[in-house]
C-alpha cells in the first residue's frame, strides 16, 4: 500500500502547485534560468547520444537486411522512424530523467534539508511552486526542441556513419528519409516528449520536496527520481503508442 | 506580543510538547532553552506555522494565528523574520540577492531603494562589501549575521531565531547575541531565540523559558534564575563544575 500513499501525496503536492504566483516577475526569472540550464545544458549529451544512436541504427539496419530484393533505401526508412518514433522521444527522456531529474531532485532536496524550503514558506512563500512551476513549464517548452535537434542529429548520424562505413549510399538513405513519411509521427512524439517531459520534473520535484535527514537521504531521493521517472516513462510510452497508434 | 496557549503536538502517536503556555513580550529578547530533544525547535516551528499543532492557541498580538488558514496566514508571515540553525541562506543567491529576496517577492521598491536596505542591513550586522560573495565563501559566523539581515530586512514585527550561535566560537557568539539584543530594542521587535548557549542565557535573555521533557518546566528572568532552586534548570543552567563553583561563590 506504500505506492497508494505516494500516489496521494503526490496528488496533494500536485494541487500545490497550481496558485497565483507572488511575483511574476519573480518566476519569469526563473522561468528563463531553467530554460537554459534544460535546453542549452542538456545539448551536448543529447548531441553525443544522439549521432552515436543514428549510427548504430543505421548499422544494424543494414547487418539486418539479408534479403537482396529489399531496396538498401530501406535503412533511411527504418532508421528515420526508429529515431522519430521511439528513439529520440523515449531514449532522450531516459538520458533527460538521469541528468535532470537527479539534478531537480538532489537540488531541492538539499534546499529541504538545509531548511531553505522553510525560509521561503517562513517569507510566506509557496515553496513548491516557486521551485518546481517553473521547472515543469521550463521542460514541457524546451524538451520538444530538444528531442527535434536529437532527431536531427540521430539521422545525420545514421547518414554519417552509413555513408563511411560504406554500408550505404549517400542517394539511397537519403530517399529512404524521404520515402514514405508520416508528419503525424512528430506530433506523436513531441506529445510524448511533452508528457514525458512532465512526468520527470514532477516526480523528480516530488522525491526532493519531501527528503527528509541530511546528505545520505538527498543522494537517496535523487536515485529514486531517476527509477520512477524512467519506469513512468516506460509505462507511459507503451500507453501513448497504444492509445494513440493503434 | 505573542502568546501560546496550550500548544500540543506528536509526531507518530509520540508526544514532543505537553500544553506549553507563555507570553513573549515585545521589544524583549525572550529566550527558550532546553535540551536537545526537549521540544524547543518543534516549539518554535509551531509558533511560525511551518508545524501544524494537535490542539493550543498561538496568537500573535489580537490575532489567533493557528486559526488562520495558509492563505490567511500570507500577510502574517511576511511580518516574520526567521533566523535558521545552519543559516538557510539560498545557495545559488549572493549574499545581496539573499538579503533582497523578500523585498523582491513582496515590495515594490525601486532596485536602488532595495539595495540601500540591503546594505542598510548588512552595516546592522556589521558586515560591509561582502554584497558579492556566495553563502559558500563565507563563514559560520557570517552566514548567521547575513541570515540576521535577511530577516530584518522586510522590518519584521517578530523574529525568530533557532540556535543562532550554534557552532561559533564565543567571540562570535557573543557578537550575534548582542546584535539580536540590539535589533530587537531598536526596532521594537518581539524576538524569540532558541538556545542551549548559557552565555546567550546570561548576557541577553529579558525573559526565558525553560522546556524540559517535552513540557514547560520554568519561566522566568535572570535574576530568577540565579535564585531558583529548580534541581532541572540548575542541572541545565551550570551544569559545567566551573559554572557550579561560580554559582556557589556568587560570581554572577
Amino acid at each position: 500500500m506504500n505506492w497508494l500513499f505516494h500516489l496521494g501525496r503526490y496528488w496533494i503536492f500536485m494541487k500545490d502547485l497550481i496558485i497565483k504566483p507572488e511575483k511574476f516577475s519573480i518566476y519569469r526569472k526563473q522561468l528563463t534560468r531553467e530554460l537554459d540550464n534544460f535546453g542549452y545544458g542538456s545539448l551536448g549529451i543529447v548531441a553525443l547520444t544522439s549521432v552515436f544512436m543514428g549510427a548504430v541504427i543505421t548499422i544494424q539496419t543494414v547487418y539486418n537486411l539479408v534479403n537482396p530484393l529489399v531496396p538498401l533505401s530501406a535503412v533511411g526508412i527504418v532508421a528515420r522512424d526508429s529515431i522519430i518514433l521511439e528513439f529520440s522521444p523515449t531514449m532522450m527522456s531516459l538520458v533527460l530523467a538521469g541528468k535532470i531529474g537527479s539534478s531537480i531532485a538532489s537540488e531541492i532536496g538539499t534546499m529541504k534539508v538545509t531548511e531553505q524550503v522553510d525560509a521561503l514558506e517562513i517569507m510566506g512563500i509557496n515553496s513548491s511552486a516557486y521551485l518546481v512551476l517553473p521547472k515543469i513549464v521550463a521542460a514541457m517548452v524546451i524538451f520538444p526542441f530538444v528531442v527535434l535537434i536529437s532527431m536531427f542529429l540521430g539521422i545525420l548520424g545514421g547518414w554519417i556513419a552509413g555513408v563511411l562505413a560504406g554500408v550505404v549510399s549517400s542517394a539511397d538513405y537519403i530517399k529512404g528519409i524521404q520515402d514514405s513519411f508520416v508528419p503525424f509521427n512528430i506530433v506523436f512524439a513531441l506529445i510524448k516528449t511533452i508528457t514525458f517531459a512532465f512526468i520527470i520534473t514532477t516526480v523528480s520535484a516530488y522525491h526532493g520536496y519531501h527528503t527528509e535527514g541530511g546528505a545520505l537521504e538527498v543522494g537517496k531521493s535523487s536515485t529514486s527520481a531517476v527509477v520512477y521517472s524512467s519506469i513512468l516513462i516506460l509505462i507511459f510510452d507503451y500507453l501513448l503508442t497504444q492509445l494513440i497508434l493503434t | 506580543m505573542i502568546e501560546i496557549k496550550d500548544i500540543a503536538k506528536s509526531f507518530n502517536g509520540r508526544q514532543i510538547l505537553k500544553g506549553v503556555s507563555s507570553t513573549f513580550e515585545t521589544g524583549h529578547v525572550n529566550l527558550v532553552i532546553g535540551g536537545s530533544g526537549s521540544g524547543k525547535t518543534v516549539l518554535m516551528k509551531c509558533m511560525v506555522g511551518l508545524v501544524e499543532i494537535d490542539t493550543g492557541e498561538i496568537k500573535y498580538d489580537d490575532k489567533i494565528f493557528s486559526n488562520l488558514d495558509r492563505k490567511e496566514r500570507k500577510p502574517f508571515r511576511q511580518e516574520i523574520g526567521m533566523v535558521f540553525q545552519g543559516g538557510a541562506l539560498f545557495d545559488s543567491l549572493n549574499v545581496e540577492k539573499n538579503v533582497m529576496f523578500p523585498l523582491n517577492m513582496f515590495t515594490s521598491m525601486s532596485f536602488e531603494e532595495k539595495r540601500d536596505r540591503v546594505n542598510f542591513c548588512l552595516k546592522h550586522v556589521n558586515l560591509v562589501n561582502v554584497n558579492h560573495l556566495t553563502p559558500s565563501e563565507l563563514s559560520g559566523g557570517m552566514k548567521k549575521r547575513v541570515a540576521i539581515a535577511r530577516a530584518i530586512a522586510p522590518n519584521p514585527k517578530y523574529l525568530f531565531c533557532d540556535e543562532p550561535n550554534s557552532g561559533l566560537d564565543p567571540q562570535t557568539s557573543i557578537v550575534i547575541d548582542n546584535l539580536i539584543k540590539d535589533i530587537t530594542e531598536e526596532f521594537n521587535i518581539t524576538t524569540i531565540v532558541n538556545t542551549h548557549d548559557m552565555n546567550s542565557v546570561l548576557e541577553i535573555g529579558d525573559k526565558i523559558l525553560f522546556v524540559h521533557k517535552w513540557e514547560k518546566w520554568w519561566e522566568g528572568t535572570i535574576e530568577d534564575i540565579l535564585k531558583t532552586d529548580n534541581k532541572e534548570l540548575n542541572d541545565f543552567i551550570f551544569a559545567s563544575k566551573l559554572a557550579k563553583n561560580i554559582k556557589k561563590t556568587g560570581l554572577i
